[in-house]
């Protein structure tokens, strides 16, 4: 390219073919604990360079856009870009056959010897960590939001907070009514 | 409930219809999840709700593997196929349109309305999981200073759960918890 080239100097990503894809979503998918995200963008942008960076965030912020697993929904619109539909499929089959196989055999052990004292009470202690997990990852999503003057978005997170995980209400009615409010307070408060 | 075939399309209605709630991911929808699994079909115990969260946690892969389990949990392999297709397929199929015409409307002023409203929304769901998955943990009151010292621990230094699940896990198979 010239030399006039603007600053964007990350090389054009390459397309893989499909076994490189199904590979690379299976190791996406078993190294990322809790974190899936860290791990696809490191794998995509940096060590296959697939995707310059500024690709991945607009990937990204569509499958934020999008309801559902946001990493489910990103296999499929990075597989259909390098792929089409067999690269969507692929690239979902790998992100989600070795968990599935993993978590299948792990409920198997689990249907099988769940009531066995010493597997109940090493399960009390993980479930007691990951609700603490659950608690900080949740903290830390909030923290932007709470370091904003209080507005409209604070009004609709502590609703979502109250009513379905304190009052336990069913989410279908609780979100018909504040996703509506919500966007249009947001409509309003648009610059 | 009655039949094998009733179940698993009462779990494929059901997982497919909250994927288009789950506004920030799969944990988003787990009070959900919690509500009918215990409360509504009582397929499961509060424990092992939250049992299943905790082998979802230390398995690696996206969080929606929680899901699978408990398919499983309800219908065995077949339940655990219908359950996790099902919360994955509306929103796959909406991913692949959606992505072909993302370019078209990323940067409209509806698009950044709509996201800027849902993300108070994914903030207050997450929170309401963290509620829930922490009521059906708190078995004792040691259980309860692990969720509290995992919580202030994993937010404020940088370090990788599973060093924290393992030492819970030794807590819990020494009886403390």
């Amino acid at each position: 390219m010239s030399d006039t080239t603007p600053i964007s100097t990350q090389p054009t990503p390459t397309a893989p073919n499909p076994l490189q894809l199904f590979i690379a979503f299976s190791l996406i998918s078993v190294s990322g604990f809790g974190g899936v995200l860290y791990w696809s963008r490191r794998m995509m942008v940096d060590e296959r360079k697939w995707m310059t960076a500024e690709e991945f965030n607009e990937a990204y912020a569509l499958c934020n856009f999008l309801p559902g697993p946001n990493i489910v929904n990103f296999s499929v619109v990075f597989g259909r870009q390098v792929g089409g539909t067999a690269g969507a499929l692929v690239a979902l089959l790998g992100l989600l056959g070795p968990p599935f196989v993993i978590v299948t055999l792990l409920g198997l052990i689990y249907a099988y010897y769940g009531d066995i004292a010493a597997l109940q009470r090493v399960l009390a202690g993980v479930a007691a960590a990951a609700a603490g997990l659950t608690i900080s990852t949740g903290l830390k999503m909030a923290a932007p939001l709470l370091r904003q003057r209080p507005g409209f978005a604070h009004g609709v997170a502590m609703a979502a907070f109250l009513a379905v995980g304190l009052l336990s209400w069913p989410i279908y009615w609780v979100l018909g009514v504040l996703i509506p409010c919500s966007i249009a307070l947001a409509w309003r408060m648009r610059r | 409930m009655n039949s094998p075939i009733g179940t698993l399309l009462t779990l494929a209605g059901y997982f497919a219809l909250l994927s288009l709630f789950a506004i920030g991911g799969a944990n988003a929808a787990l009070p959900e999840m919690h509500r009918l699994a215990v409360e509504v079909m009582n397929w499961m115990s509060d424990r092992q709700f939250a049992d299943m969260y905790a082998i979802a946690q230390v398995t690696p892969g996206p969080n929606v593997i929680v899901v699978t389990l408990i398919g499983y949990h309800v219908a065995g392999l077949p339940g655990a196929l219908v359950a996790t297709l099902a919360m994955c397929g509306p929103t796959c199929i909406f991913a692949f349109f959606i992505g072909q015409v993302w370019d078209r409307f990323k940067d409209a002023p509806w698009r950044m309305v709509i996201q800027a409203a849902l993300v108070p929304v994914s903030i207050g769901l997450i929170g309401a999981s963290a509620a829930v998955i922490a009521r059906a943990a708190a078995q004792s009151w040691v259980a309860v200073a692990v969720t509290v010292v995992t919580a202030l621990v994993t937010y404020t230094i940088r370090v990788n759960p599973l060093w924290i699940f393992a030492g819970a896990a030794l807590l819990g198979l020494g009886g403390l918890i």
